[in-house]
């Protein structure tokens, strides 16, 4: 690591130990530790893994597991700013299989392909075959239920699902819950989960202890960023009334393909970078269409995000890194 | 001193827009609110039915065009008429029959709504 990074990253843990918080700049990290939320940011790329005051010795031996995040492929699409978003993707399982401590899984928040065609999941199934984590949990993005209310997509990936494609399971200690909130859309309204799912997912919860480490994964984000774009899910606030009681809830979505993050409580949101291409920030363009950026700078508004999971401390450490490079390789045990 | 000379150039820069403003003359009405022919266009463009409200005659057929780079539908609220998925520059068209006001969605993007009134 060079001087420059390290200079970075003790500034960085300098103003955490400082204030608890660091708002300047752009989300690097953030730390579940006990019921608190430590977030460690740093202006610009994500150069290394920085942890709480006192999880310090954790960082070294790195997470109980870990998993990757990536979003948004939209496999088919072949526009500006991005006419090959396979080798894109391509570059993502590549970043994800270079990691130093291998994810136990992969989840892909949506949007898998562009127009739900069997070739454009025929693509994304060859790319995924080639990640060193073969477990891939899916839910679907509406581009992936264009046409067919989504058969397609449950017959591919959502084997074992219930209704649209909503499922949970446990690993380690924490339970996932992976939503749907594409499916019978409204007229003017956003995001939607339904009575149905809804009734399940508070079922699925009931009974767990309120210390269990919740992850809730969908693709539209389940807070509401903008309205005017549909950057919301309109019954998200009953399904997160059912996790209040837990110590720890982390919820990650995409479909916005940019980076965001807010925590309420002891609930902290986050949506992922795309793999394909960037949408602008909320009301900074005409619409919500691809941002259209210089070729040499695409990659760094691609990525992936990878979540680790640290049993001493209860913690949940998410990490985002561009495709570019830069960064990725100093994240395993740098900064504490 | 700076922090005028700043003034003074945005003050000049709107009186500058205001005068193209008043030459160009008041935005020119579109024909939203007129029964207009039998063939009727609505452009999807930045996530927006333009117009968003179109006013045609009985037995017009009105035309949906894609000019977004990411894929839109156009479906009718009451079921009365559902395009297929339009990916960019594909069209859907429909010829409305009976007098009414058809509202209708992108049920991908469903903030995004219009309406079709026939007379």
């Amino acid at each position: 690591m060079t001087d420059k990074k390290q200079d970075l990253i003790d500034q960085k843990l300098q103003d955490l130990n400082n204030d608890g918080v660091d708002r300047r700049g752009f989300l690097k990290c953030m730390a579940w530790a006990g019921t608190g939320l430590v977030w460690t940011m740093s202006g610009g790329i994500p150069t290394s893994r920085a942890f709480a005051k006192g999880h310090g010795k954790d960082a070294g031996k790195g997470g109980d597991f870990s998993f990757v995040q990536i979003s948004d492929s939209h496999i088919g699409f072949s526009k500006p700013a991005n006419p090959d978003v396979t080798a894109t993707l391509q570059t993502a399982i590549n970043k994800i299989n270079a990691m130093p401590q291998k994810p136990d899984f992969i989840i892909h928040t949506g949007d898998l392909s562009q127009l739900s065609k069997p070739s454009e999941f025929d693509t994304l199934d060859q790319v995924l075959k080639g990640a060193s984590a073969k477990q891939v949990y899916y839910v679907p993005g509406e581009h992936d239920m264009l046409s067919d209310n989504g058969e397609q997509f449950l017959q591919r990936y959502g084997k074992g699902t219930k209704g649209t494609g909503w499922y949970s399971f446990d690993q380690k200690g924490v339970h996932f819950v992976g939503l749907v909130n594409v499916a019978n859309l409204k007229a003017g309204g956003m995001g939607s989960l339904g009575h149905e799912q809804l009734e399940w997912l508070e079922d699925d919860l009931k009974g767990r202890s309120a210390s269990t480490p919740i992850v809730l994964f969908a693709h539209i984000p389940l807070w509401t960023i903008y309205p005017d774009w549909g950057w919301g899910t309109d019954d998200s606030e009953q399904a997160l009334s059912y996790v209040k009681r837990f110590g720890s809830v982390t919820v990650l979505n995409g479909h916005i393909h940019q980076i965001m993050q807010k925590v309420e409580g002891k609930v902290s949101f986050h949506t992922a970078m795309s793999t394909a291409f960037p949408q602008p920030a909320p009301g900074t363009a005409p619409s919500a269409g691809p941002m259209k950026v210089p070729a040499d700078q695409l990659q760094r508004v691609l990525g992936i995000t990878d979540v680790n999971y640290l049993v001493s401390g209860r913690s949940l450490a998410v990490v985002d890194s561009p495709l570019d490079g830069s960064g990725s390789s100093s994240a395993g045990s740098g900064g504490s | 001193m700076k922090r005028n000379g700043v003034w003074v150039a945005s003050f000049t820069a709107s009186v500058v827009i205001a005068i193209v403003l008043l030459v160009a003359g008041p935005p020119s009405v579109t024909a939203n609110d007129q029964p207009s022919a039998a063939a009727a266009e609505v452009k999807i463009d930045n996530f927006v039915f333009g117009p968003q409200t179109i006013t045609v005659s009985v037995g017009s057929t009105v035309t949906w065009t894609n000019k977004d780079d990411i894929p839109h539908t156009s479906v009718s609220t009451d079921g009365v008429f559902k395009s297929k998925v339009l990916d960019t520059d594909e069209q859907f068209s429909y010829t409305f029959t009976k007098p009414g006001t058809y509202p209708y969605y992108c049920t991908i993007h469903p903030k995004m709504t219009g309406k079709v009134v026939v007379q």
